[in-house]
C-alpha cells in the first residue's frame, strides 16, 4: 500500500512524524482528504482534528490554526499548536472550556467575545479528539 | 591595619558569596542547555514557514497584502527583548545602548516611535526615559512556549495591520556561543525582504494565494518574534552563566589575597608576642 509522510510541526517542536496512508484535515473551505501523490497544495487550517489513517488504525491530532503544505510524497502541517490524542490533558481542556463558557456568558465586548468563542472551540476540539468522537 | 577578626569575617562572607554565585552559575548552565534545545526544536517550524512564504511570494507576483507593502512611515515600533532580572552582565545594557543610539539617529521627538518591550529591564528603562510603551510582556518563564508570548506577538502584528505604526524593528541578543552574544537588529514588518528559496514547487492554493497569505503572513511575523525571544532567552542564560562565573573567579581571587593578608597579620601578632615575652624576661634579669 502506498504511503505518504506526515509531519506536524509547531513552534514548540515537532509533534508527529510518520508514514500514513491517508490524511484528512479540516481546511477553511471544508474537509480535505489527502492520498499519496496529491498535487502540491497549500491550504489554511481551521481549528479541528487531523485524522491520520494507517492500514488498520486511525490516529487523531488536535490542531489549532496554521496551514497545510502538501507535496506528492509529503504532507507538512504547520500549526500554532497541535496535540496528539494521547498527549491531551483532559482536565485542563475541560477547565479551559468552562472558563471560555463563563467568559461567553459575561460577554463584555465584541473582541473578548470572539476570543472566548475561539478558546471554547479549541477546548472542545481537544476534548473531542481525546474522546475520539470525530 | 585591619584586625585579624575583620579579615577573617571578610574571608567568610566572600566565601559565602562565591558559593551563591557558583550555584547560580550552575543553574544558568542547565537552563542554557534547555534553552538551546528549545531553540533547536523551533528551527524546523521556522524553516518550513519560511519556505512556504517564499515560494508563495515568488509564485504570485502581484502580492498586494498590506503586510508586504512598505508604506510611508509615520510611526515606528521598536520591539526590544531584555531580561526580567539583573545579574546577567552586559546583556541588557548592550541592547538598550544600541536601541537608544538607533532611536537618536532616526527620531527627533518621542512622538515618532513607540516601544514594545519584552522583559522587565527594558520596560523600566524606557519608562524612565519617558518613552511610550504600547505593550509589554514581563515575567516570562525561563523556557517560554509559543502560548506564553502569543499575546504580545499578536498585538505587535495586529497594531501594524491596523495602522498604529508603519514599521517594526526588533532588537535582541543573538546567541553565538556560551561566551558570545551579539545585539541583533531585525526588521520584522513590513515583510519586504522575503528571499525566494531554491525549492520553488508550484503550489495549488486553496482557496487562493491571497487568502493563504492573509493567514500565513501574520503567523510568519509572529514566529519571527518567537524565534527572537527563544534566541534572547538562550543568550540571557549564557550571559548570566558567564557573569556568575567571573563573579566566582573574582571571589576566589579576593579570598586568596585576604588569606595572605590574614596569615601575615597572624605572623606579625605572634612575632610581637614573642618579642614582648623576651623583652619582659630580659627586664627581670
Amino acid at each position: 500500500m502506498k504511503t505518504i509522510t506526515v509531519n506536524i510541526v509547531t513552534p514548540d517542536g515537532p509533534v508527529y512524524d510518520s508514514e500514513v496512508s491517508m490524511v484528512i484535515a479540516v481546511t477553511s473551505t471544508g474537509e480535505m482528504g489527502i492520498l499519496p501523490g496529491h498535487i502540491p497544495t497549500v491550504a489554511p487550517l481551521g481549528i479541528g482534528a487531523v485524522r491520520l489513517k494507517k492500514e488498520n488504525s486511525t490516529e487523531l491530532v488536535a490542531v489549532n490554526g496554521g496551514f497545510l503544505e502538501i507535496r506528492p510524497e509529503k504532507v507538512t502541517i504547520l500549526a500554532q499548536s497541535a496535540e496528539r490524542a494521547t498527549d491531551i490533558d483532559l482536565s485542563r481542556a475541560q477547565e479551559s472550556a468552562k472558563r471560555a463558557e463563563a467568559l461567553l456568558q459575561a460577554n463584555k465586548d465584541e473582541i473578548d467575545f470572539k476570543r472566548a468563542e475561539l478558546a471554547l472551540k479549541r477546548a472542545m476540539n481537544r476534548i473531542n479528539v481525546y474522546e475520539g468522537n470525530i | 591595619m585591619a584586625s585579624l577578626r575583620d579579615i577573617k569575617n571578610r574571608i567568610t562572607s566572600t566565601k559565602k558569596t562565591s558559593q551563591i554565585t557558583r550555584a547560580m552559575q550552575m543553574v544558568s548552565a542547565s537552563k542554557l542547555s534547555r534553552a538551546e534545545v528549545n531553540a533547536k526544536a523551533f528551527v524546523p517550524y521556522m524553516h518550513k514557514i519560511q519556505d512556504v512564504v517564499a515560494s508563495i511570494a515568488a509564485g504570485s507576483s502581484d502580492t498586494s497584502n498590506p503586510m508586504m507593502v512598505a508604506r510611508p512611515v509615520k510611526k515606528t515600533a521598536y520591539l526590544v527583548i531584555t531580561s526580567d532580572r539583573g545579574l546577567v552582565g552586559g546583556y541588557n545594557s548592550n541592547i538598550l545602548r544600541t536601541v537608544m543610539s538607533r532611536i537618536r539617529e532616526r527620531h527627533t521627538s518621542n512622538d515618532d516611535f513607540v516601544i514594545l518591550s519584552v522583559g522587565r529591564k527594558g520596560k523600566e528603562f524606557f519608562t524612565k526615559q519617558g518613552m511610550t510603551i504600547l505593550e509589554s510582556a514581563i515575567a516570562l518563564p525561563d523556557h517560554p512556549t509559543f502560548a506564553d508570548i502569543k499575546e504580545i506577538t499578536r498585538k505587535a502584528v495586529g497594531m501594524f495591520s491596523d495602522g498604529t505604526y508603519d514599521e517594526v524593528y526588533m532588537y535582541y541578543n543573538h546567541f553565538v556561543s556560551a561566551i558570545q552574544q551579539e545585539v541583533t537588529e531585525k526588521k520584522v514588518l513590513p515583510l519586504t525582504d522575503i528571499q525566494p528559496t531554491g525549492s520553488t514547487a508550484s503550489y495549488e492554493f486553496d482557496p487562493s494565494a491571497e487568502a493563504i497569505l492573509e493567514v500565513l503572513l501574520p503567523q510568519y511575523a509572529e514566529s519571527l518574534i518567537f524565534g527572537a525571544v527563544l534566541d534572547g532567552k538562550a543568550s540571557e542564560h549564557a550571559a548570566s552563566m558567564t557573569a556568575m562565573k567571573s563573579a566566582t573567579d573574582n571571589a576566589s581571587d579576593l579570598i586568596n589575597g585576604l588569606t595572605l593578608q590574614y596569615n601575615r597579620a597572624r605572623q606579625a601578632a605572634i612575632t610581637q608576642e614573642i618579642t614582648e615575652i623576651v623583652g619582659g624576661a630580659s627586664a627581670l634579669e
